[in-house]
Formats: structure tokens, C-alpha cells, sequence
């Protein structure tokens, strides 16, 4: 059987709704994780995946081109394409795997993609630090 | 200190977390049960068909009704009317009455049967990590708990955001909770029982052109049906024409009653797209400038334009409730919110012996691509969180 590492605990970090319902996430940093990885670079990591959702929910020319193109040919046209949110909904699940493998593995932290949860957290598991218990 | 030592061990602890997904050739050990889809675990009042292809409500009598009335007027007047009038004035009627047809099906089933935006509901983890807020932030632990509401600022209006106890979430801003679908739906207009289900975020565009078509056909059939009959008239008299074809008596009157609610109806969501609100705020008024001279639509764009082609031509969002997805055995359990207690391993859709080591929980993602699974064992100590008593919302 695979070793597995105990859950110390887990954090969970809200949707942020000052700008309407698109999806952004609070960029504020959570006390839990003060001494496992550096602010910055854990703001980084939310301000990107806020700005890779707001592409995704951008109205722009594009998303009214496809809109049109669905409507028109009755959306049989996403049998065979996808939709532009759904692209870059695998950046984004790209993004953390990245993250996830370069970051925060090596800090004992695994992010949670929010798909996986609704788009309403993002779920931190923080991992028992074990070598740290003297 | 041994930073190296510790170092190379801390490397040794954590490059055990996986951060892929697993295949089930990964776990030798888990008996080969039948693998369950999540739809059929769906915590909600909704009824699937097609193996999770296809959603709706719980009742559907009324959806039938709507297709037998469309069906049946539409038959008739291909059978009865077309042919008269293909002859008579030109082809081109049966064609356009034939494409508009096409379309209101299209329209109305896309409608019917997708997923209009429902929030799955939280984990445990997660539910119990809002209640520790919550009580944080009131600090009573009075019998019954206080209801819970957020505020939240949107482009300079405060809207209060409520707790659903049901789904254990916060609701999003224009979310609400269906009482007859037991779901939080996204951007919820209304349940409407004519197609069977709510009308949300996902499927409101389709809805709208449903409407709209099927005022298009009510009037097209109504006119078309009225000059069948003025033009027989002529040539045999009144009652004669009402003899020769007695169904467009029947599609006459079923038009008449329809045109009135149907394009009035069509009418009144054009004038919610063209705001960009909700039936839901329309009703209660939430943006009516009587409850104050400051009241406004903070989702508004500003211009009617812009509002429009948002709601009918913006992105539109995958389902957040994978239906098809397959339950994973080895990752929690949504605990049911009317037990209060978190059952380990009592799921009826998990037969895997791994259900009663762990919570199984549904994981939510789109079935477009598989996002990485954590490996883990959930903490044990998570039933305290949920004994409160949830009241329906």
C-alpha cells in the first residue's frame, strides 16, 4: 500500500464577489499558511488563476462570434469543438498541476483545482510537516 | 541541525503526495464492483435519463403537456392547413412553418434537459470550515443557530449573501435555492414547469429562444390557419370551410389562448435581458429605484446592447455537477445534509470495501478533462461539525 502523507489541515479560500458573480478568488492570505510558503508567491498564484477565469468569462468578440455560431447551427457545433471556457478551464487545470508539482508538492501543500468543488474554493491541503517533529 | 538530512527527508515525505490522477490499475487491491456514475448519487430532487445525458425535475406532467400541445397543433397544421396553402399562395409557408418548428423543439429541449446551473453542494471539510466562521464570527451557540447572511459590496451596492443550509454554501450573488429541485441554481430565473426544470445561468439563452420561436410559430399558425379558412371561405362559404377542415377550428383556438401568455411572456423577458435581472429580483424588486433613490442593478452593463448580447450570446459555462463522471472510491463522501450525523461508509451507491475505511465524497469537474485527484485520508474527527440541525431553506 501506498505511504501516505497525514492531513495536518485544510484551508480554504473563498470566492471574492466585489466584482459581480465572475469567478475571482479572495487573493487574501490565509494565517495557516504563514510558515509553509511565501505570500507572494502564493498571491501570484491566485492572481493568475483569477485572471485565467476572467478570460474565460470575458464578453468579448470572440465569445459573441461562437455565441453566434452555436445559435446558428442549433449547438451541434460543440459535438465537435469545444467551448472557449472550457479551453481554458484546462490552461487553468494545467496551471495547477504545474504549481502544484514546482511549489507547492516540495512544501508539503497540494492546491485543489476549484472545478472540483464548484468554483467555490480553493481547497489548500496542508500536510503533517514530518520532518520537523523532533 | 541537520538541514540536509531534514531536507532529503522532507523530499522523501512529500514526492509520495501524487499530484495525478489515478487509473484503477493504480489500487490492485479494490474488488472489481461496478463502477457507479455520479448522477446517480445526485443529492438532488432531479431525474436523469440517458445514463446522466439528460436532467430535469422531479414532476414532468406538465412538459408533456407542452409537447403534445406543440406537437398536435404543429401535425395538424402541416396536415390540414399546409397543403391548401402551399397550393393556393405559395411553398415557401410549409417552410418557414417547418424550420420555426424545428427550432421551438430544439429550443425547448435544450432546455428541458440541461443542467441549469446547479451548485453542487459543499464537502464536509468544507461545510465544517464555514461553520467554524460562523461561529467564530457570532460567538452565541444559542439552540437555534442565527440566520446566516454575508454582506458583500458589488460595484457600490451591498448585497447580502445568504447561508444555505441545505447545500452548507453561502449563495452566490443571484443564486438561489429551488425548493422543488432541492438545488442552489446559478443565476436562478424561476422553476418553470412548462419545460420541466429551472431556468438558470446554462440554460436561461435557451429558454428565451424558446419563448420567443414559439410566439413566432403561435402567431405564424394563427394567421396562417385564419387565412386557410377566409380563403376556403370564398370558395365554398363559412361553415363549409369549417366542415372541409375542422382541425384548424381546434389549432385557432389553442393559438388564441397561447398568443396572449406566450408573447407576453416573450415580451417580459425581453425586458429582463435588456436590465439584466432575474425573474426572481424583477418580482421582489431588489433593484427598483422605490426602495431608494440610490437603487440600482449592479450587474447591469450599462446599455441595453451590451446586457442582451451577454445573456444570450456570452460564454457559456460548463455544468460544475459532473453527471457522468465515475464516483471515486477512494475520495469522500458528500455526507447527507438532513442526517446531521456523518455517516462513514453509508452511502447506498458505494459498494467498494474502501467505503468503509473512508468518507467517499463526489469530486465536481467537467467531463471535458480529468483534473488531478489528492491522495488522502480524510481526518476523522469531522461529526462534531455536522450534528447541528439543518432546516430546509
Amino acid at each position: 500500500m501506498r505511504q501516505q502523507a497525514a492531513i495536518a489541515a485544510k484551508v480554504f479560500i473563498q470566492r471574492d464577489y466585489t466584482n459581480g458573480t465572475i469567478c475571482q478568488f479572495q487573493t487574501k492570505f490565509p494565517s495557516e499558511l504563514e510558515t509553509r510558503i511565501d505570500k507572494q508567491q502564493f498571491e501570484e498564484t491566485v492572481r493568475t488563476l483569477n485572471n485565467l477565469y476572467a478570460e474565460a468569462e470575458k464578453l468579448g468578440s470572440q465569445s459573441y462570434i461562437e455565441g453566434c455560431l452555436a445559435c446558428l447551427t442549433a449547438y451541434t457545433v460543440f459535438l465537435c469543438m469545444e467551448t472557449h471556457y472550457e479551453k481554458v478551464l484546462k490552461k487553468i487545470a494545467k496551471y495547477i498541476q504545474e504549481q502544484n508539482d514546482k511549489i507547492y508538492a516540495p512544501r508539503g501543500l497540494l492546491l485543489t483545482d476549484p472545478i472540483e468543488r464548484g468554483l467555490r474554493v480553493i481547497e489548500v491541503t496542508i500536510f503533517e510537516d514530518r520532518s520537523l517533529t523532533r | 541541525m541537520h538541514l540536509g538530512v531534514s531536507e532529503s527527508m522532507r523530499e522523501c515525505e512529500y514526492s509520495q503526495i501524487s499530484t495525478r490522477s489515478s487509473t484503477p490499475m493504480e489500487t490492485p487491491y479494490k474488488k472489481r464492483t461496478p463502477k457507479k456514475r455520479k448522477w446517480e448519487s445526485f443529492p438532488g430532487r432531479n431525474k436523469f435519463y440517458c445514463d446522466g445525458r439528460i436532467m430535469m425535475a422531479k414532476q414532468t406532467g406538465v412538459f408533456y403537456l407542452t409537447l403534445v400541445l406543440i406537437l398536435v397543433t404543429c401535425g395538424l397544421f402541416f396536415t390540414f392547413d399546409c397543403p391548401f396553402l402551399a397550393q393556393t399562395l405559395t411553398p415557401v409557408i410549409p417552410v418557414i412553418g417547418g424550420v420555426l418548428f424545428m427550432f421551438v423543439l430544439g429550443t425547448l429541449l435544450r432546455t428541458s434537459f440541461s443542467d441549469p446551473g446547479v451548485l453542487p453542494r459543499a464537502t464536509p471539510d468544507e461545510a465544517a470550515d464555514l461553520e467554524r466562521q460562523i461561529d467564530v464570527a457570532n460567538g452565541s451557540t444559542g439552540y437555534r443557530p442565527p440566520p446566516r447572511t454575508k454582506e458583500v459590496v458589488i460595484n457600490g451596492q451591498t448585497v447580502k449573501l445568504k447561508y444555505c443550509f441545505t447545500c452548507k454554501i453561502f449563495r452566490p450573488p443571484r443564486a438561489s435555492h429551488c425548493s422543488l429541485c432541492d438545488n442552489c441554481v446559478e443565476r436562478f430565473d424561476h422553476h418553470c414547469p412548462w419545460v420541466g426544470n429551472c431556468v438558470g445561468r446554462r440554460n436561461y439563452r435557451f429558454f428565451y429562444m424558446f419563448i420567443l420561436s414559439l410566439s413566432f410559430l403561435t402567431i405564424f399558425i394563427f394567421a396562417f390557419v385564419i387565412t386557410h379558412i377566409i380563403l376556403r371561405s370564398h370558395q365554398t362559404g363559412f361553415l363549409n370551410a369549417l366542415k372541409d377542415s375542422p382541425a384548424s377550428v381546434l389549432e385557432v383556438v389553442v393559438c388564441f389562448f397561447s398568443v396572449w401568455s406566450i408573447v407576453g411572456l416573450s415580451g417580459f423577458h425581453t425586458y429582463l435581458i435588456s436590465s439584466n435581472q432575474t425573474t426572481n429580483e424583477d418580482i421582489k424588486g431588489s433593484w427598483s429605484s422605490k426602495r431608494g433613490k440610490d437603487n440600482y442593478n449592479p450587474y447591469s452593463y450599462g446599455n441595453i446592447f451590451t446586457n442582451c448580447c451577454a445573456a444570450l450570446c456570452g460564454p457559456l459555462p460548463p455544468s460544475l455537477i459532473d453527471r457522468r463522471g465515475f464516483i471515486q472510491s477512494d475520495t469522500p463522501q458528500l455526507a447527507p445534509p438532513t442526517n446531521g450525523i456523518t455517516m462513514y461508509g453509508a452511502t447506498q451507491s458505494q459498494q467498494s470495501h474502501m467505503v468503509s475505511e473512508s468518507e467517499t465524497e463526489s469530486v465536481t469537474k467537467t467531463s471535458a478533462f480529468r483534473a488531478p485527484n489528492s491522495f488522502y485520508r480524510p481526518p476523522p474527527l469531522l461529526s462534531s461539525s455536522s450534528k447541528a440541525p439543518s432546516p430546509s431553506s
